[in-house]
């Protein structure tokens, strides 16, 4: 029997699949059903604190709107009820998921205010979560801003938040940075415990109809996987955090190539929002045989196994991997 | 004895008696008296107890003939019931006050007293209503302030349960109901003390119940109805003494003591005003001015008018009365005086006083303002030999000179009370930061204080006025601040100085505040001349803050709520500053709190902001200005609407003299067009380079203000330099013709519908479209003059042209326009397009709601006439009737028509046989054959003009009637799913040929939200406070079941060509026509701007499934059914989750949202089935 434990933020988990930060995690029973399933640790789906503020703001407006401007209808909307435009109803889920799941649980927040980051980080944690993970999704649009500015203030949010909370913090980068390598390392200088590769940016459409930017859910599929198990392979060894591989894992082949580039957990979300949860225990099953006919022994075995610093051919991962590629498609018939 | 003070309104003071003394309560929202049932629904949503701990159950009615059904069953059956209403409301409720006084049973109705619709509707208030009721034998008892309201809720439910005798308790709508004051709040144990237990069980025990059954509600004959009609004697007998006990009772349990008759005075007064109401707080406060200056005069309140006790009455007036003023606050046409001078002349007669002189008048009426010195003028017409008796006070009546004159300079000036009056805009918050302020100065101060808020007639673009009362005695003066009364007057809004005298209310040496977009170094240069001329004149001192820019940098957009409150306790020194903005931002918290803490922060920022921008402005010694206010109508405007309409638009309607008006409720039409808002920031500018002439934008606009014209090129010769045009592409008119789109600049309120509707998009820069929003200022002198010449462009002669398609269609001249409804309502685009089609020819019934307040609410309606001076004749009757209404408008055309066509035979050689044979034969299914007829009918009245024959006389004035007249019922959701359902339902069985346009906003959108059957399941509203939890009802579904009911269900915003074309068939249809018609509303708590992709959503998701249902198809063999919406192709909650009637819901309770929803979703796939059984449907027999 090969062993599948892995150690992730320090949390000891019985295997290396999560469940990623998704809607999956906004139901109870679903994420009970995840974890009977045989997953060993959930992301939280993300507090948005920018959509907490706009939820607020835009409750307020149209309560206020029309209100106490024509004598009959001093409001048209009743107001008497008490409403969860805050944390709170994100809390009080992760609360119950902790009290109704025995595999860890980990807060996903998404600030806009430097206050919010610190303030959420602190309360995901009182209310139990295992750990943080920071999902820093910004889209800078000023021409003005330097990228060194841009770092600079990701590093020291970062650095505010882990001074601020006690549990383990992994950071879920986006992969477009000039130098991932060495904001990663400046990431886990400033406290992160893990580094989660990548973040997963939907991109607007055109609608060519209606000449109107349109915005569709394009779930990942397995090539997705290239991204971020090229980046994990490269920065394995270099930056001293644990990786999670996130993006395109969709069999246990997927998992099994993360932990090779050296993560440490493959997690998940299009596969299960895809297949449904009924998908990790064949994973589960398909890893052991995989590892069984090959004799590995565990999974901690293989970490790291392919990474940059463990193949014959670093190279192969940095610019000349671009080339082949190119010049292997020209070469096809 | 419990002394906590709140502030709180009439309503809420009432509602919180009646919701911790009743079990049962069943509510309909009418105005001003819906707060009360809101109020309890609320409650009992939260699970708020009644004294006895069990929260009280709310059932909401289809009207209140219902609701009063609903009492009546509920209090038969023994539960403690009641219920809140007014005015037309209360007069719906009579059948049933008169079973419920006959069965001697214990109720209170709570009533916040107002007018009838009688020449015409008001909201507001006086005791015409009450009056209506005083013989269905309950106890009628007038409260009359706030505190008031509270403690006779309290009265009353005692003393209905130990007399058994039913109580109405009354108090004057908006200036009871709606004024926020300090009152002392009865305690749940004050309560307790209050009533007796075994009256209560006793009460329980004459429920009807099987376990002790007995027959209630008999039918009698001549032998014994009479003799049991005075079997009650003794129990009416005894209420007087009984209500006089429980205003002891009371007095002892919580230190306040009323009496049936409260008098008020000299000891030894002469002359002595008897009135209920909030008229005697005037009254009583005018007299101690008076006797403190050695007058002898007296106030005589009643309190319990019905069953009116002569002793009690006695007893009260002092022995050395001599004469005696009866003021009523209500209208009994034809009466030899209004009912309580007749009870009071009666009472002096009974009670052995008929020595003093009795005269009676009349005030108040409509909330009309009574003052002191409105009572001084009464007293002192009591000091005259010659009394005028009958007389009216608060008009100047120069045509049946009733009116007593009024000293207009004199008033009750109290040097300890501060005065303050603050001009908001309805959309800037003004009223709402204001109620806070009052509730800061009375809870957190010991002053006593009073609110009271006025609103103008318009739905959006509102002009608001606060009234705030203070100081170290409680505030009893129910009537408006003065002129130079006011310490403080604010204009939160810049743009209204220019049309609005607001220092008029400011006293010598009072501070005035304005938001002013200028410096405090430039402001002077930018006021009026008038504005200029009061500020030197009474010494004001002068601050401005530039509350726009504050508001813009702290995220408060429009709303100058928080920013002006805050300038006010900075500048008024009411509180020390700090004080003052710690009891802002715990107002903000409680306020706002809820919706949570990004609007918290937003306040918080705006206070903060705030007081660093006030500046005091130096004031110069002289006036310097050139400008002058501006005119409320043009000087080219009609005299009536200058001399009349022009004077209400600029508030001084109380001083129109009575001869100026018509003496029926007749109104010309096309008055709104004088009345220009100015509302819109930004407006509409047409781009011509890429325009397709599609008429969308022309068709969507709810306000008129946006049209399109085909025309001869050559007309061009005279327009305006910046007169935008292109060549028509219109196939019937291309060589030669030129094509406008043209903008009103001062009639759009800024919607962005046609923005959002314009199909075109810039090839360069999509963003763009052939008609984009721009700045009003620097367009709108231009861009009047465009407009102007525009609209002396001849409209194509409707002959010409078949208006079927949407941009012919918008060839038509609207005959509605610039009406007074919310911006970018979604309601009148359907009622301007049935005035474009058949306006001409068009009699309409409206319904009570929010069409007839923007199509009939003074000053200025939108409906108007075309070149011919044709137009739609349109009348309100009520709320339940309108179906019933517009049968009554069929039946005369129809009658008449006929008997025209009898005297057309009759009289055919007089007239010439081949007219009469055309005039009788004529098809009229086009314009053009309309207008042929039209020609007849002319050609025939001239033709008899000058007989002698009465026939021929009475031919002419019926004439009318053969050429094809169109009869429109259009009314909301609240009149056609509830309470006129009776009546359309049986208007549609009737068979006749009337069109019913339901303009289905989904609630009650007139007075607030409150829920209707219209309401879909899973939103949120007033009275559904958790949702509703039962589906819409399938209005079209029951009207097809008729099988010859034409019916369509439509929805402009997603496809303007199905509503015209079913409007079109609907009308053309000889029988009854139904069109049910998707209506956007401020109450969905959308962006009105984006509420055509709702719209389309609402399609799209099944929840507004459009089909037209032709009954003539199937005479065809064809099935009569044809659904043009898709099938469902977005799930619902896609659709309704971008609205927060929806959305609030899942942050209020995310569970029950989501059940709420999945059921809501059911409906929808549900709907779809069904009628996709039914339109597959044979209708053709065995054919196939």
């Amino acid at each position: 029997m090969t062993e599948l434990s892995t150690e992730y933020l320090g949390l000891t988990l019985k295997n290396p699949l999560v469940a990623s930060a998704s809607p999956m995690s906004k139901k109870i029973e679903k994420a009970q059903r995840l974890e009977d399933a045989g997953v060993a640790a959930i992301v939280m789906y993300s507090l948005f604190e920018e959509q907490i503020i706009n939820e607020s703001l835009e409750l307020d407006h149209f309560l206020s709107r029309g209100a106490d401007s024509f004598a009959e209808a001093l409001t048209y909307l009743p107001d008497g009820g008490m409403y969860s435009v805050s944390p709170e109803k994100y809390l009080n889920h992760l609360a119950a998921l902790k009290k109704s799941l025995r595999i860890p649980v980990i807060g996903s927040l998404n600030g806009v205010s430097k206050g919010g980051w610190t303030q959420y980080a602190k309360r995901i944690e009182d209310v139990g979560a295992d750990a943080l993970e920071l999902n820093l999704y910004f889209l800078f649009t000023d021409p003005n801003l330097t990228a060194a500015e841009l770092e600079d203030a990701q590093v020291e949010l970062v650095a505010e938040v882990k001074s601020a909370i006690r549990i383990p913090l992994a950071v879920k980068l986006s992969p477009f940075i000039t130098s991932l390598p060495n904001f990663a390392k400046r990431i886990v200088d400033a406290g992160a415990n893990g580094l989660v590769l990548f973040n997963r940016f939907y991109q607007p459409d055109f609608d060519l109809d209606e000449l109107n930017i349109v915005h569709n859910l394009d779930l990942s599929a397995s090539a997705d996987l290239r991204l971020p198990l090229r980046w994990i392979s490269i920065l394995y060894g270099k930056v001293n955090a644990d990786f999670a591989l996130t993006s395109g894992v969709h069999s246990a082949k997927d998992a099994i190539k993360a932990m090779m580039a050296g993560a440490k957990v493959a997690m998940m979300a299009s596969n299960l929002l895809h297949n449904g949860e009924k998908v990790i225990p064949s994973m589960l099953n398909d890893m052991q045989t995989w590892m069984t006919e090959r004799e590995y022994e565990s999974v901690r075995q293989m970490q790291g196994s392919m990474s940059q610093k463990n193949v014959r051919e670093p190279a192969a991962f940095e610019r000349a991997n671009y080339m082949k590629v190119l010049s292997s498609w020209r070469d096809l018939p | 004895m419990n002394q906590k003070t709140v502030m709180i309104d009439g309503n809420e003071a009432a509602a919180s008696v009646a919701h911790r003394l009743n079990e049962v309560i069943a509510i309909y929202p009418i105005t001003p008296s819906s707060a009360m049932g809101e109020f309890s629904d609320e409650w009992s949503a939260k699970g708020k107890k009644n004294i006895w701990g069990t929260t009280p159950l709310v059932v909401e009615m289809q009207s209140e003939g219902g609701a009063a059904g609903t009492v009546h069953g509920a209090l038969q059956t023994g539960a403690l019931t009641t219920t809140f209403t007014a005015s037309q409301g209360l007069l719906l409720m009579i059948p049933n006050m008169y079973k419920i006084a006959g069965e001697l049973t214990s109720t209170v109705f709570h009533v916040a007293a107002r007018s009838i619709a009688a020449h015409a509707l008001s909201i507001y208030g006086d005791h015409q209503d009450v009056m209506a009721v005083r013989q269905t034998g309950w106890a009628l008892l007038s409260s009359a302030n706030v505190q008031e309201a509270q403690d006779f809720a309290a009265i009353a439910q005692a003393a209905t349960l130990k007399t058994r005798v039913p109580f109405l308790h009354f108090f004057d709508g908006f200036r009871t109901s709606h004024e926020v004051n300090k009152i002392v709040q009865l305690s749940d144990e004050e309560l307790r003390l209050m009533l007796d237990d075994d009256a209560i069980r006793a009460h329980r025990a004459r429920g009807l119940s099987p376990e002790r059954p007995v027959l209630r509600g008999s039918a009698q004959n001549p032998d014994v109805y009479f003799q049991m009609r005075e079997a009650a004697n003794p129990y009416y007998l005894a209420v007087p003494a009984i209500a006089q006990e429980m205003m002891d009772k009371f007095a002892k349990i919580t230190g306040r003591q009323y009496r049936l008759f409260d008098y008020f005075g000299a000891e030894d007064a002469e002359r002595v005003v008897v009135l209920m109401g909030s008229g005697g707080e005037v009254a009583e406060e005018t007299a101690a001015h008076l006797v403190a200056q050695g007058e002898k005069v007296g106030v005589l309140r009643v309190r319990l008018y019905r069953p009116f006790s002569v002793e009690h009455f006695i007893q009260a007036l002092p022995a050395s009365v001599k004469s005696v003023a009866v003021l009523d606050r209500t209208k009994e046409p034809g009466s030899m005086g209004e009912p309580l001078y007749m009870d009071v002349v009666g009472a002096l007669s009974e009670g052995g006083r008929s020595n003093v002189k009795v005269v009676g008048g009349r005030y108040g009426l409509s909330s009309k303002e009574f003052t002191p010195a409105m009572v001084k003028a009464v007293f002192a017409e009591l000091s005259k030999p010659e009394a005028k008796n009958h007389f009216t006070v608060g008009i100047y009546d120069d045509v049946t000179h009733t009116s007593l004159d009024v000293d207009s300079s004199f008033s009750l000036a109290s040097a300890d009370r501060v005065s303050c009056v603050f001009y908001g805009l309805g959309s800037d918050g003004t009223v709402g930061a204001n109620k806070n302020s009052i509730k800061i100065i009375g809870e957190e101060t010991d002053n006593f204080a009073q609110g009271y808020f006025y609103y103008d007639s318009k739905k959006s673009g509102t002009v608001t006025i606060s009234h705030l009362r203070f100081g170290p005695q409680p505030i009893r003066a129910p009537y408006l601040i003065e002129n130079g009364q006011a310490d403080f007057v604010a204009c939160h809004q810049y743009s209204f100085l220019e049309r609005v005298d607001m220092l008029k209310y400011a006293k010598e040496g009072g501070i005035f505040l304005l938001n002013s977009p200028h410096s405090a170094d430039k402001i002077w240069d930018h006021l009026q001349r008038e504005v200029q001329q009061d500020i030197i004149d009474k010494k004001l001192k002068f601050y401005v803050i530039n509350g726009y820019e504050v508001a813009e940098k702290t995220g408060m957009g429009g709303r100058m709520n928080t920013i002006m409150q805050t300038a006010f306790f900075a500048i008024s020194g009411v509180l020390p500053k700090e004080q003052a903005i710690e009891q802002i931002k715990a107002a903000i918290k409680k306020t706002y709190g809820k919706r949570g803490e990004a609007v918290i922060q937003k306040n918080f920022e705006a206070v903060d902001a705030t007081v660093a921008n006030i500046y005091e402005v130096s004031v110069p010694a002289d006036a310097t200005s050139q400008t002058t206010r501006r005119a409320a109508v043009p000087q080219e405007a009609p005299t009536f609407v200058k001399d009349v309409l022009g004077r209400i638009i600029e508030a001084d309607g109380d001083n129109i003299p009575v001869s100026a008006f018509p003496v029926d409720g007749t109104f010309p039409l096309g008055t709104a067009q004088w009345e220009k808002r100015n509302l819109a920031l930004e407006i509409p500018v047409w781009n011509e380079d890429i325009c397709i002439q599609c008429g969308k934008c022309v068709i969507i606009c709810p306000h008129a203000v946006i049209r399109h014209k085909v025309y001869d090129e050559k007309l061009l010769a005279d327009a305006p330099e910046t007169f935008k045009h292109m060549p028509s592409k219109f196939k019937e008119f291309s060589d030669g013709y030129a094509y406008t789109v043209q903008v009103s600049p001062e009639d759009c309120t800024g919607c962005t519908l046609c923005v959002e509707i314009c199909p075109v998009k810039d090839k360069t820069a999509v963003g763009r479209k052939a008609i984009n929003m721009e700045p009003q200022p620097p367009l709108r002198e231009a861009e009047s003059k465009n407009w102007d010449f525009f609209m002396e462009i001849p409209d194509l002669d409707r002959k010409l042209f078949n208006p079927a398609t949407v941009k012919n269609s918008q060839l038509l001249r609207p005959l509605f326009e610039f009406s007074g409804a919310c911006a970018g309502c979604g309601e009148t685009p359907y009622v301007k397009l049935v005035s474009q089609l058949f306006g001409d020819r068009a009699v309409i019934a409206n319904a009570t709601g929010c069409s007839s307040i923007y199509g009939g609410n003074l000053p200025t309606t939108p409906w108007t006439v075309d070149a011919s001076g044709r137009g739609p004749a349109w009348s309100n009757s009520l709320f339940e009737d309108n179906a019933e209404f517009g049968l009554g408008m069929r039946l005369t055309i129809d009658k008449q028509n006929e008997y025209a066509k009898e005297l057309l035979v009759e009289l055919a050689d007089e007239i010439g046989k081949e007219l009469v044979h055309d005039l009788l034969l004529a098809e009229q299914s086009s314009d053009l054959a309309i207008q042929e007829q039209r020609e007849r009918v002319e050609q025939m009245k001239k033709k008899l003009e000058k007989s002698k024959d009465s026939r021929a006389k009475d031919l002419i004035s019926v004439a009318d009637t053969l050429v094809q007249k169109s009869v429109w019922i259009i009314g909301g959701d609240g009149w056609a799913y509830d309470i006129g359902y009776g009546g359309l339902d049986h208007v549609m069985a009737s068979g006749r040929n009337v069109n019913i346009l339901v303009l289905d906003t989904e609630v009650y959108s007139n007075t607030g939200g409150q829920s209707s059957k219209a309401t879909p399941r899973a939103a949120v509203a007033k009275f559904a406070m958790g949702g509703k939890a039962m589906p819409k009802k399938d209005l079209g579904l029951i009207a097809m079941s008729y099988g010859y009911v034409y019916v369509a269900k439509v929805a402009m915003g997603a496809n303007d060509q199905q509503t015209l074309k079913a409007l079109v068939e609907a009308e053309s249809y000889d029988g009854p026509s139904l069109v049910i018609a998707y209506s956007p509303c401020i109450a969905h708590g959308c962006d009105m701007a984006r509420s055509l992709d709702q719209t389309k959503l609402a399609v799209q998701s099944g929840h507004w499934p459009i089909f037209r249902y032709d009954p003539r198809l199937a005479a065809e063999g064809k099935n009569p059914l044809q659904i043009e919406a898709k099938e469902p192709s977005v799930p619902f909650s896609q659709y309704a989750y971008n609205e927060t009637r929806y959305k609030m819901l899942t942050q209020m309770n995310e569970e029950r949202a989501e059940e709420l929803m999945k059921e809501a979703q059911q409906d929808a796939k549900s709907r779809w089935a069904l009628y996709q059984q039914m339109a597959a449907m044979q209708y053709n027999g065995d054919k196939k």
